[in-house]
């Protein structure tokens, strides 16, 4: 998952950036509402963790923007105004859930998967191709009930292929989704995890296609 | 205190008694005047009425003077008494009433005069033809009765009408204070957060200036209040999301099973254990300053040894160079000690966070001295952020990673507190920031 943090203390924005890498998701640093405008026109997230008290404004407007525009990314609000009214405001205005300061990082985490999962139309936690199971929660796979060992990098490019299976991913789209910004892409990094993933999981799951990306093969 | 409507009841009370014993008084004046004037022609009258009478030739020496019956039924008849002498000094006649010495001495008109004992008010008529001096006279203590009676029958209605009056005043008083009552009674059922303000508008005028003075005052708690509650919601802000920090970098510390990353979020920690620990400081500082419990003994201090002893505490800036005018270590200036030192301890953690590695912060007096100045080599303040860096929680946009956003409201509050004042600016000449602090109105001392 490749998630946008908009938050301005720079300990908890970094602790935020390590916490969801642990948790197989890349994400994404700015610490105003102006950079955030910018990054959100600029990329496609999976899912936005917005601070209301931005030095330049205010998180509510970035997120009445968004809206207004028509992105429906999902949003988690952090806040630590934990006054009712302000939590309602917060999902009046458009966000999908709500966490007040000081949080727990592994429910923040469970938190953006869910919102996430719903944004994307599937109501099970877990993502099933064929006779592959992936639980994002736990970062597991397992093929016939029995598990299979992928790093960080593997899930998250499985992951994203599983979530819509038979939709094209282009190599991009997964250099994406495995790197944040300032991260060095590797030139054939996304090849090489596909190779991997393939010696793991049979060489037939995971299909090329020539001059598009890779998909996961249809089940059946 | 004695309560406003005793007050104003005492005051009518008195004013009411002092006009009317006036008014007595006069009464008293002008009625006597009249009385004696009326009383004294009638005495005339009286004196020449009797002359007319006397035949023109009395008995030359009678054994005994003739008296002339008379009644006396009431007080006011015996008031006249007449005596008829012969030219020759020889009674020949008097009135019942009358005394037998002589009424008065030989001179004709008015006299007045004590005989038997009593006062007698006399007029005497000298008739040469028919040889005889009628006298005719009048006592004074019944005169003076006569006015007595009519002041006391003036006095007596009065004596009867005042327990009246005053109850009237009393309840009028009642009536007229009500509006006052009103705002007490409504003020008093209030609860401590109610500030909305009092109806004046149907208040007298008399009380409008009342009930706008405490509006105003209510206006005035509640915006403090106001003030209060945000800045509670910022410093709650504040304090949650290094909090917020911590959790999330042990957590990972925790979580971690790669050294690097452990590492490096218990570096995180680290640091946000001494930011927050600043936070704090400086928001106890803060209260302290707002609630005004640091008083300290105004005193000579030299600012150059308070800036070491800031810099000795505040612990090595390796990354600039710290530069004190030596005039500031011979000058004394008296102030509150300890307050200058929140504000310069401040000013200094600013120029410090601010300053680009290798940069030089100076300190040293104005030119006029009056004020002392800081002097950074930092990027300064964008030009539409200056208004706005003295508010609590601000933080700019070049924010340092340490900055609480209280640093320039501390100052600004401990320098107003001992009557300095907080002047920033950008550098004119080349790059960094400026803060200055004036002694109001007075010259620091050569």
């Amino acid at each position: 998952m490749r998630i946008l943090v908009v938050e301005d203390d720079p300990i908890l924005a970094d602790g935020l950036k390590v916490g969801l890498g642990l948790a197989g998701a890349t994400a994404d640093l700015v610490g105003s509402c102006g950079d955030a405008r910018s990054a959100l026109a600029a990329h496609d997230f999976d899912a936005v963790v917005l601070d209301v008290m931005l030095p330049d404004g205010s998180g509510l407007e970035v997120l009445k923007e968004m809206r207004g525009a028509g992105d429906r990314t999902p949003v988690l609000l952090l806040t630590a105004l934990d006054e009712v009214s302000d939590r309602i405001r917060g999902l009046d205005g458009g966000a999908d859930d709500y966490l007040s300061k000081p949080f727990d990082l592994d429910e923040l985490a469970a938190r953006i998967r869910a919102i996430a999962r719903r944004a994307s139309g599937r109501a099970a936690p877990l993502l099933v191709a064929g006779d592959l199971v992936l639980d994002p929660a736990s970062m597991s796979a397992a093929q016939d009930g029995a598990e299979i060992p992928l790093s960080r990098r593997e899930f998250a490019v499985l992951s994203l292929l599983m979530e819509r299976p038979g939709i094209i991913r282009s190599k991009g789209e997964i250099e994406d989704r495995l790197y944040g910004w300032h991260e060095e892409v590797e030139s054939n990094a996304v090849e090489v995890h596909v190779h991997n993933l393939r010696a793991k999981i049979g060489r037939t799951a995971i299909e090329t296609v020539r001059g598009l990306g890779y998909r996961m093969r249809d089940a059946g | 205190m004695i309560s406003l409507r005793r007050r104003l009841f005492l005051i009518l009370l008195v004013a009411t008694g002092v006009i009317w014993l006036s008014a007595v008084a006069w009464i008293y004046q002008v009625s006597r005047a009249e009385v004696e004037h009326v009383l004294d022609t009638r005495l005339q009258e009286a004196a020449r009425m009797v002359d007319s009478l006397v035949a023109g030739h009395m008995p030359a020496s009678p054994a005994e003077p003739v008296v002339i019956p008379g009644g006396e039924t009431s007080s006011y008849e015996r008031q006249l008494s007449c005596q008829i002498w012969s030219l020759d000094g020889r009674l020949i006649a008097r009135s019942s009433g009358a005394p037998d010495e002589q009424l008065a001495g030989p001179a004709p008109g008015f006299s007045e005069r004590v005989v038997d004992g009593e006062r007698w008010r006399i007029f005497t008529v000298d008739d040469a033809a028919k040889g005889v001096r009628v006298m005719v006279g009048d006592r004074l203590g019944l005169r003076d009765q006569l006015i007595a009676d009519l002041i006391k029958g003036l006095l007596w209605p009065t004596l009867l009408v005042a327990p009246l009056l005053g109850l009237l005043i009393w309840v009028s008083l009642g009536r007229g204070l009500r509006p006052l009552g009103d705002i007490t009674t409504a003020l008093k059922a209030r609860d401590a957060e109610d500030m909305r303000p009092i109806d004046a508008g149907h208040a007298p005028a008399e009380i409008r200036p009342l009930a706008d003075a405490l509006n105003t005052l209510f206006a005035k708690v509640e915006a403090a209040r106001q003030q209060e509650r945000e800045v509670t919601a910022f410093a709650a802000h504040e304090l949650k999301t290094p909090l917020a920090g911590l959790k999330t970098q042990t957590q990972i510390a925790l979580a971690a099973s790669d050294e690097e990353i452990r590492n490096g979020a218990l570096r995180q920690i680290l640091s946000s254990v001494d930011r927050t620990t600043r936070l704090v400081r400086q928001l106890l500082v803060l209260a302290k300053l707002d609630a005004g419990s640091l008083t300290m003994p105004v005193t000579p201090v030299s600012l150059g040894d308070i800036i070491d002893e800031i810099c000795a505490i505040s612990g090595p800036t390796p990354a600039c160079r710290i530069v004190v005018d030596p005039l500031l270590y011979d000058r004394r200036v008296p102030t509150d000690r300890e307050i200058l030192t929140i504000a310069l301890r401040n000013l200094h953690e600013n120029a410090v966070q601010h300053s680009p590695a290798g940069g030089t912060i100076s300190w040293r007096f104005t030119p006029d001295g009056f004020g002392v100045v800081v002097e950074d080599e930092g990027p300064g303040v964008d030009a539409d952020e200056l208004p706005h860096v003295r508010q609590r929680f601000y933080r700019g946009r070049s924010r340092s990673p340490v900055g609480s956003g209280l640093g320039l409201a501390i100052v600004e509050v401990a320098s107003a507190r001992i009557g300095w004042s907080l002047h920033l600016e950008n550098r004119a000449e080349g790059r960094g920031f400026r803060a200055e602090l004036r002694r109001v109105g007075n010259a620091i001392p050569a």
